[in-house]
């Protein structure tokens, strides 16, 4: 690690003095190996007020500080939002998650092996320089959103659950200011400047995450497949809620991780399914629409045949009798 | 910079630079070996303890942040002469071969019979409400815990026999 200054902020106007850690996990990782060498770290977990899960309507208030643990453990979180709980559990480790944060786990860094090998060059490391994993081994990189600069993927789960579940960022900038970024808008895409990930500005801190009521009744799930069965990144991740009347799917709600350089969308897969009776056929179709006719590294076509399938099983799971196990049933309060 | 720990009960001031880590500092600035570096970057779990009774690994964690804190390593969970439970059973069922990934195995499992005590669910059960220690529901809660040495089924069944004991 190179040297820094330590600096622990005691209220919000600390906080733009250097780089925030917060778990830790993601950042003391990448100084190690100096692919991140910030000249002044701001500790910012003694912060008053972040650490709370409240509830807020008929949502909740999720503090940035909360504990990847503390969240999918919280009871409020595995009745009415249990996709979350799941994809944050299948996630890193119970050492990992018991440090990690939620606002850490949003801004964590690819792991595109050259953005971490210092010797190789790399656009989103250091801009301009090039982009190693083109011409090179690349079976975690993208499907969707890359640009030419830079073919990474982003690696968190819980970021793709709370963007099928619709949630938003609340951030804080330096002159005080708060305001909230729907979580499709809070990252950006790589373009010509893949280290810029997300539209926060120097000082900004990330304060909490909102999370709207679920959809009642709905069934949901995270399914996560990786090269082992624990403590592995995705390989392609898909987060849904469905609620449906009889056979008829009446609400649905996707996000796909580990093929974007964000958690992904597409609209008209959801327009494909909504108001349809389920069946084969139907998920045959909008799986049709979902995956590209090719990717963007020849490492990743593998991703195109594995996305398929693991959505057709999610939706099968999520509509269907057979095997529902790890599907659970949003319950909300009264 | 000087920073306070509590460590196995005793507090103690440490002098440190900023880089230090926990597990740096607990092996170096308080001679406690018994905590291992393996991987150094949150890979493997050798390095396990807990802070304020929460599994983390001490090689992801800077010494700094942790003023104030409670650590308890594996020197502090028994002795040779009044050994936890967890510690008697991966003797008692040969949860090892080379050992150097055990007391990390060890704090580990400490911290998870409780978190399923406290009705912590995985990403393996069925019902987020209501999971039960399988054989399934230890490797997936074990799973920061590497062993080179692959002693996988018998630390699974030490952990069994260390809860059978602990009910
Ligand atoms: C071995 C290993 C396996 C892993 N496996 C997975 C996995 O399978 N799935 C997965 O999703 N993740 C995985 N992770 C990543 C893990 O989830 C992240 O490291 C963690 O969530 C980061 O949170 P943190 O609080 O420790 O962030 P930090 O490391 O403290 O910070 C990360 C970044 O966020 C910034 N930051 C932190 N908080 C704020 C805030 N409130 N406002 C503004 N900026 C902030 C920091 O400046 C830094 O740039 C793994 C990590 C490791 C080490
Ligand atoms: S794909 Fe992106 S992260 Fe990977 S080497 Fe290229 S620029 Fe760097
Ligand atoms: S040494 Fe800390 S996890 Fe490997
Ligand atoms: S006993 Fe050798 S690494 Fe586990």
């Amino acid at each position: 690690m190179r040297p820094f200054d330590y600096q622990r902020a005691t209220s919000f106007d600390d906080v733009s003095a250097g780089q925030i850690i917060a778990g830790g996990t993601n950042l003391l990782d990448l100084m190690k190996i100096q692919v991140m060498t910030p000249d002044t770290l701001v500790d910012i977990t003694r912060l008053e007020g972040l650490s709370e899960i409240q509830a807020e309507g008929e949502g909740l208030r999720i503090g940035a500080l909360v504990t990847n643990s503390a969240l999918a453990n919280d009871a409020r979180v595995r009745a009415g939002w249990p996709l979350l709980s799941r994809a944050i559990l299948a996630g890193a480790s119970a050492q990992i998650r018991n440090k990690a944060t939620t606002g850490g786990n949003l801004l964590q860094r690819t792991r595109c092996p050259y953005f971490y090998d210092t010797s190789q060059a790399c656009n989103k490391r250091t801009p301009g320089e090039g982009c190693a994993a083109q011409g090179g081994a690349g079976r975690m990189l993208a499907l969707f959103g890359t640009s030419e600069h830079c073919l990474a993927a982003h690696p968190s789960d819980m970021a793709v659950a709370l963007t099928a579940l619709e949630a938003a960022v609340e951030i804080r900038s330096a002159d005080g200011e708060t305001r909230q970024v729907p979580m499709h808008e809070f990252y950006r895409g790589p373009g010509d400047r893949p280290d810029i990930e997300n539209g926060l500005g120097k000082g900004d801190l990330i304060t909490a995450v909102i999370l709207p009521s679920p959809h009642a009744g709905a069934r949901q799930t995270y399914r996560k497949v990786r090269d082992r069965a624990s403590y592995a990144f995705a390989l392609v991740s898909v987060a849904g809620s469905v609620a449906m009347e009889g056979d008829t799917i009446t609400q649905v709600s996707l996000a796909y991780g580990s093929v974007a350089p964000h958690p992904w969308m597409d609209h008209d897969v959801v327009q494909l399914l909504q108001g349809e009776t389920a069946s084969n056929a139907l998920f045959e179709r909008a799986a049709d629409a979902l995956v590209p006719d090719s990717a963007p590294h020849p490492d990743t076509d593998y991703k195109r045949n594995l996305l398929r399938r693991t959505f057709i099983a999610t939706m099968r799971q999520l509509t269907g009798p057979g095997d529902t196990a790890g599907t659970d049933i949003a319950r909300t309060q009264g | 910079m000087k920073t306070t720990l509590t460590v196995n009960g005793r507090s103690h001031e440490v002098d440190h630079d900023t880089r230090r880590t926990l597990l740096d500092t607990l092996r170096d600035d308080l001679d406690l070996p018994g905590t291992k570096k393996g991987c150094d970057h949150g890979q493997c779990g050798a390095c396990t303890v807990l802070v304020n009774g929460q599994r983390v690994n001490s090689c992801l964690c800077l010494t700094a942040m942790h003023d104030g804190d409670e650590v308890t390593t594996i020197e502090g969970i028994g002795s040779p002469e009044r050994l936890s439970a967890l510690q008697k059973a991966f003797v008692e069922k040969d949860g090892y071969q080379c050992g150097y990934c055990t007391p990390g195995q060890i704090m580990s499992a400490t911290a998870m019979l409780k978190e399923m005590r406290d009705g912590a669910p995985s990403y393996v059960s069925d019902d987020l409400d209501a999971a039960e220690l399988s054989d399934a529901e230890m490797a997936e809660r074990m799973s920061g815990n590497l062993c080179r040495c692959s002693a996988y089924p018998l630390i699974r069944e030490a952990i069994a026999m260390a809860a059978e004991v602990e009910k």
